[in-house]
């Protein structure tokens, strides 16, 4: 201020070197409490707002299992796929791009164009599940505002022959239908994520840490047997056509295993292209559907019978005039037979024999009996919407219902669940559980009835199929067959109904050492021939031919067969 | 004591530069390890896709209909298979 007050005579007061201090002290206390504050009070969120900056949370994807056949050939993979996807608000494209991109995605420009100008949704797929180098040509258009992103489609190479086995998966990789969705939760795998530093250019440079690993959905081997299968389906395909048949459905068990073979469907379908599915495609009938199975089911009664030792195979049984009634309902036989022996009742399928022989026996026994064969129980395949079918419970049977049962009508049951009894007679008396996995090893079954039965029962199934019996048609060249014929009428609205039939045919090979059941139904064949004889056996026939020669089953008889399938007279049977 | 000082900020220039080396290294180490792990999966996407496509070319179907078309081949009549005994085994 003053010219005098030079520096060396001013003598400052030294309560400003005390300000001066302590201001210089407050301050780097105010800076050691911010830095207390940021690095122990709010470091987490600090820490988490940084890493935000570099680190991405990626998602790891994993992929669905496969399904193999026993011998190891795929039949269900899922590979990769794009879905292109939109921001309508970002795209900005000219009539010719976006005509360009439609022929791309294969679309219609204008509905394209629709997509683009609904400014409202922020998301828009313009199409999903396309192959990877279509979307790589649409990545090399440019256009603002178009994204891809990577999906998974799921392809069957077996077509519709296998289609009722395998089922299907949904766009989200969710199994729908048969084997994809029982085996849902093994076949999916479960997606992981993990956290990574990205640098400026999006690559990844640093892995921070894996938040959750991938799990890769478990292969899964199917005890189905492709060439078998595809014997069966073919046979089933074309009986099912030149019948004109409204469907059909066949089944092959191993015998020892207890695995499934075989299983299919008509009509099919091809999950690989399920554009317009009707529910009768869909249809899994020899699990889901449940028919009354007519004399397939006579085997069972007289099995108790022999069982019991109230009848032996060759106990005379009369069954003239082919008729007989009970309670104002009369049974009747396609054709009057007079006196036959217990395992001519078998051959001939006499509805009179065998109901004379199951009114001798006690409500209960038979009752229980179709129940320990695993008749109006789920068959426990694991498989989705398994019938359990319908046994009615004994203490309501009126004598008529139980003749009539004796010949299979007035209970149900469905094809896998017939297969699966027949393994009785085919397994020395033994119930095998079924399996859909493959397994290759002799499985223990429940004892039914007793060896001697089941082999008594072996040598009148054999006969049937002999001439003289309901189905020479089932023989096949080199081996021993055994099996029997079902001919229903259809239930309609509560009653039976006149011209339309169930033609079924059940049986096992070779006899000597039986390895496969076989089941067979044809639902109304209409053109011409209905019995079960005309209709089913053949394709009984065919793939028994082609599925022993394939599994390298030793033939059991002679080799210079008189008899040429199709010769030698047949008898027609009632039910 | 200056010295010692010295020498310590020797040893820490050292260090820091030790460590953005190996940092380097291990991001470069890294991406490789990034890049086989892509192509360990695009092979496995690949191995599928072929699979599919040799069950396609060795669909059962496809296979009978070359054979009894093509190659004009057929299964044996029964009636002239003869089996033979592997020698040794019980009859």
């Amino acid at each position: 201020m003053s010219v005098a007050a030079s520096p060396a005579f001013v003598r400052l007061p030294v309560w400003r070197a005390r300000f001066v201090l302590f201001a210089l002290v407050a301050a780097f206390g105010v800076l050691a409490g911010r830095a207390v504050y940021l690095q122990a009070v709010n470091t987490d969120f600090l820490q988490m707002k940084g890493a935000s900056r570099f680190s991405r949370v990626l998602e790891v994807p994993a992929t669905r299992g496969r399904i193999l056949d026993r011998n190891g050939e795929a039949v269900a993979i899922s590979t990769p796929v794009k879905s292109i996807w939109a921001i309508p608000e970002d795209v900005q494209a000219s009539p010719a791009q976006v005509k360009s991109l439609a022929t791309l995605l294969n679309v219609d420009p204008a509905e394209l164009q629709k997509k683009f100008s609904d400014t409202t949704r922020d998301f828009v797929y313009l199409k999903r599940q396309i192959p990877p180098e279509q979307a790589e040509r649409i990545a090399e258009l440019g256009l603002p505002g178009i994204y891809s992103q990577r999906e998974y489609r799921r392809y069957y190479p077996g077509g519709d022959g296998m289609a009722h086995v395998i089922g299907f998966t949904g766009v989200g990789d969710e199994g729908q239908e048969g084997i994809e969705l029982a085996f849902q939760s093994s076949l999916a795998g479960k997606a992981g994520s993990r956290r990574v530093i990205k640098d400026r250019r999006g690559s990844i440079v640093e892995d921070l840490e894996s938040i959750r690993a991938a799990q890769d959905g478990k292969d899964l081997t199917l005890s189905v047997d492709g060439k078998i299968q595809n014997i069966a389906f073919g046979a089933l395909k074309s009986a099912v056509e030149f019948h004109k048949a409204k469907a059909g459905a066949i089944v092959v068990l191993d015998v020892r295993s207890g695995e499934v073979l075989a299983l299919a469907n008509m009509p099919s379908y091809n999950p690989n292209n399920r554009g317009k599915l009707t529910g009768a495609q869909l249809r899994n009938r020899v699990m889901t559907d449940i028919f009354e199975p007519g004399s397939t089911l006579k085997p069972f009664t007289v099995a108790l019978a022999v069982d019991e030792g109230r009848v032996r195979p060759d106990t005379m049984i009369q069954t003239a005039p082919g008729k007989l009634t009970i309670a104002n309902h009369t049974i009747s036989d396609a054709h009057a037979s007079g006196l036959l022996s217990v395992a001519q009742v078998i051959q001939k399928s006499s509805n009179v024999g065998a109901a004379k022989i199951a009114l001798g026996l006690p409500k209960e026994d038979m009752w229980d009996l179709f129940k320990r064969v695993g008749f109006g129980a789920q068959p426990a395949l694991g498989f989705p919407g398994e019938a359990q079918g319908k046994v009615r419970d004994w203490k309501t049977w009126r004598p008529i219902e139980q003749a009539t049962m004796s010949y299979g009508h007035g209970i149900s049951v469905s094809l896998i669940q017939l297969a699966r009894a027949y393994s009785i007679f085919a397994r020395d008396g033994e119930l095998a559980p079924l399996t859909l996995v493959r397994s290759d090893m002799p499985v223990a079954g429940r004892r039914v009835i007793s060896v001697e039965t089941a082999r008594a029962l072996r040598e009148m199934l054999e006969m049937a199929v002999q001439p003289g019996g309901t189905a020479p048609r089932a023989r096949v060249m080199g081996y021993r067959v055994a099996g029997k014929t079902g001919t229903a009428h259809k239930l309609e609205n509560g009653g039976y109904a006149a011209h339309k039939y169930i033609s079924s045919f059940v049986g096992f090979a070779p006899v000597s050492d039986p390895r496969l059941v076989i089941a067979v139904m044809i639902d109304e064949p209409s053109n011409g021939q209905y019995y079960g004889g005309a209709v089913s056996a053949p394709v009984f026939s065919q793939v028994m031919q082609g599925a022993l020669r394939s599994l390298g089953v030793p033939p059991d008889a002679p080799m210079q067969p008189v008899e040429v399938p199709g010769e030698g007279d047949e008898v027609k049977e009632g039910t | 004591m200056a010295k010692l000082s010295l020498a310590l900020l020797a040893v820490l220039v050292a260090c820091a530069l030790g460590l953005v080396t190996s940092q380097h290294k291990a991001r470069k180490l890294f991406s490789e390890l990034e890049r086989e792990q892509e192509r360990a999966r695009n092979l496995d996407i690949e191995y599928g896709q072929l699979q599919l496509e040799a069950s396609t070319w060795g669909l059962h179907s496809r296979v009978e209909k070359i054979a009894t078309n093509s190659l004009a081949m057929r299964a044996s009549d029964p009636r002239r298979v003869r089996l033979v005994q592997p020698a040794g085994a019980p009859k």
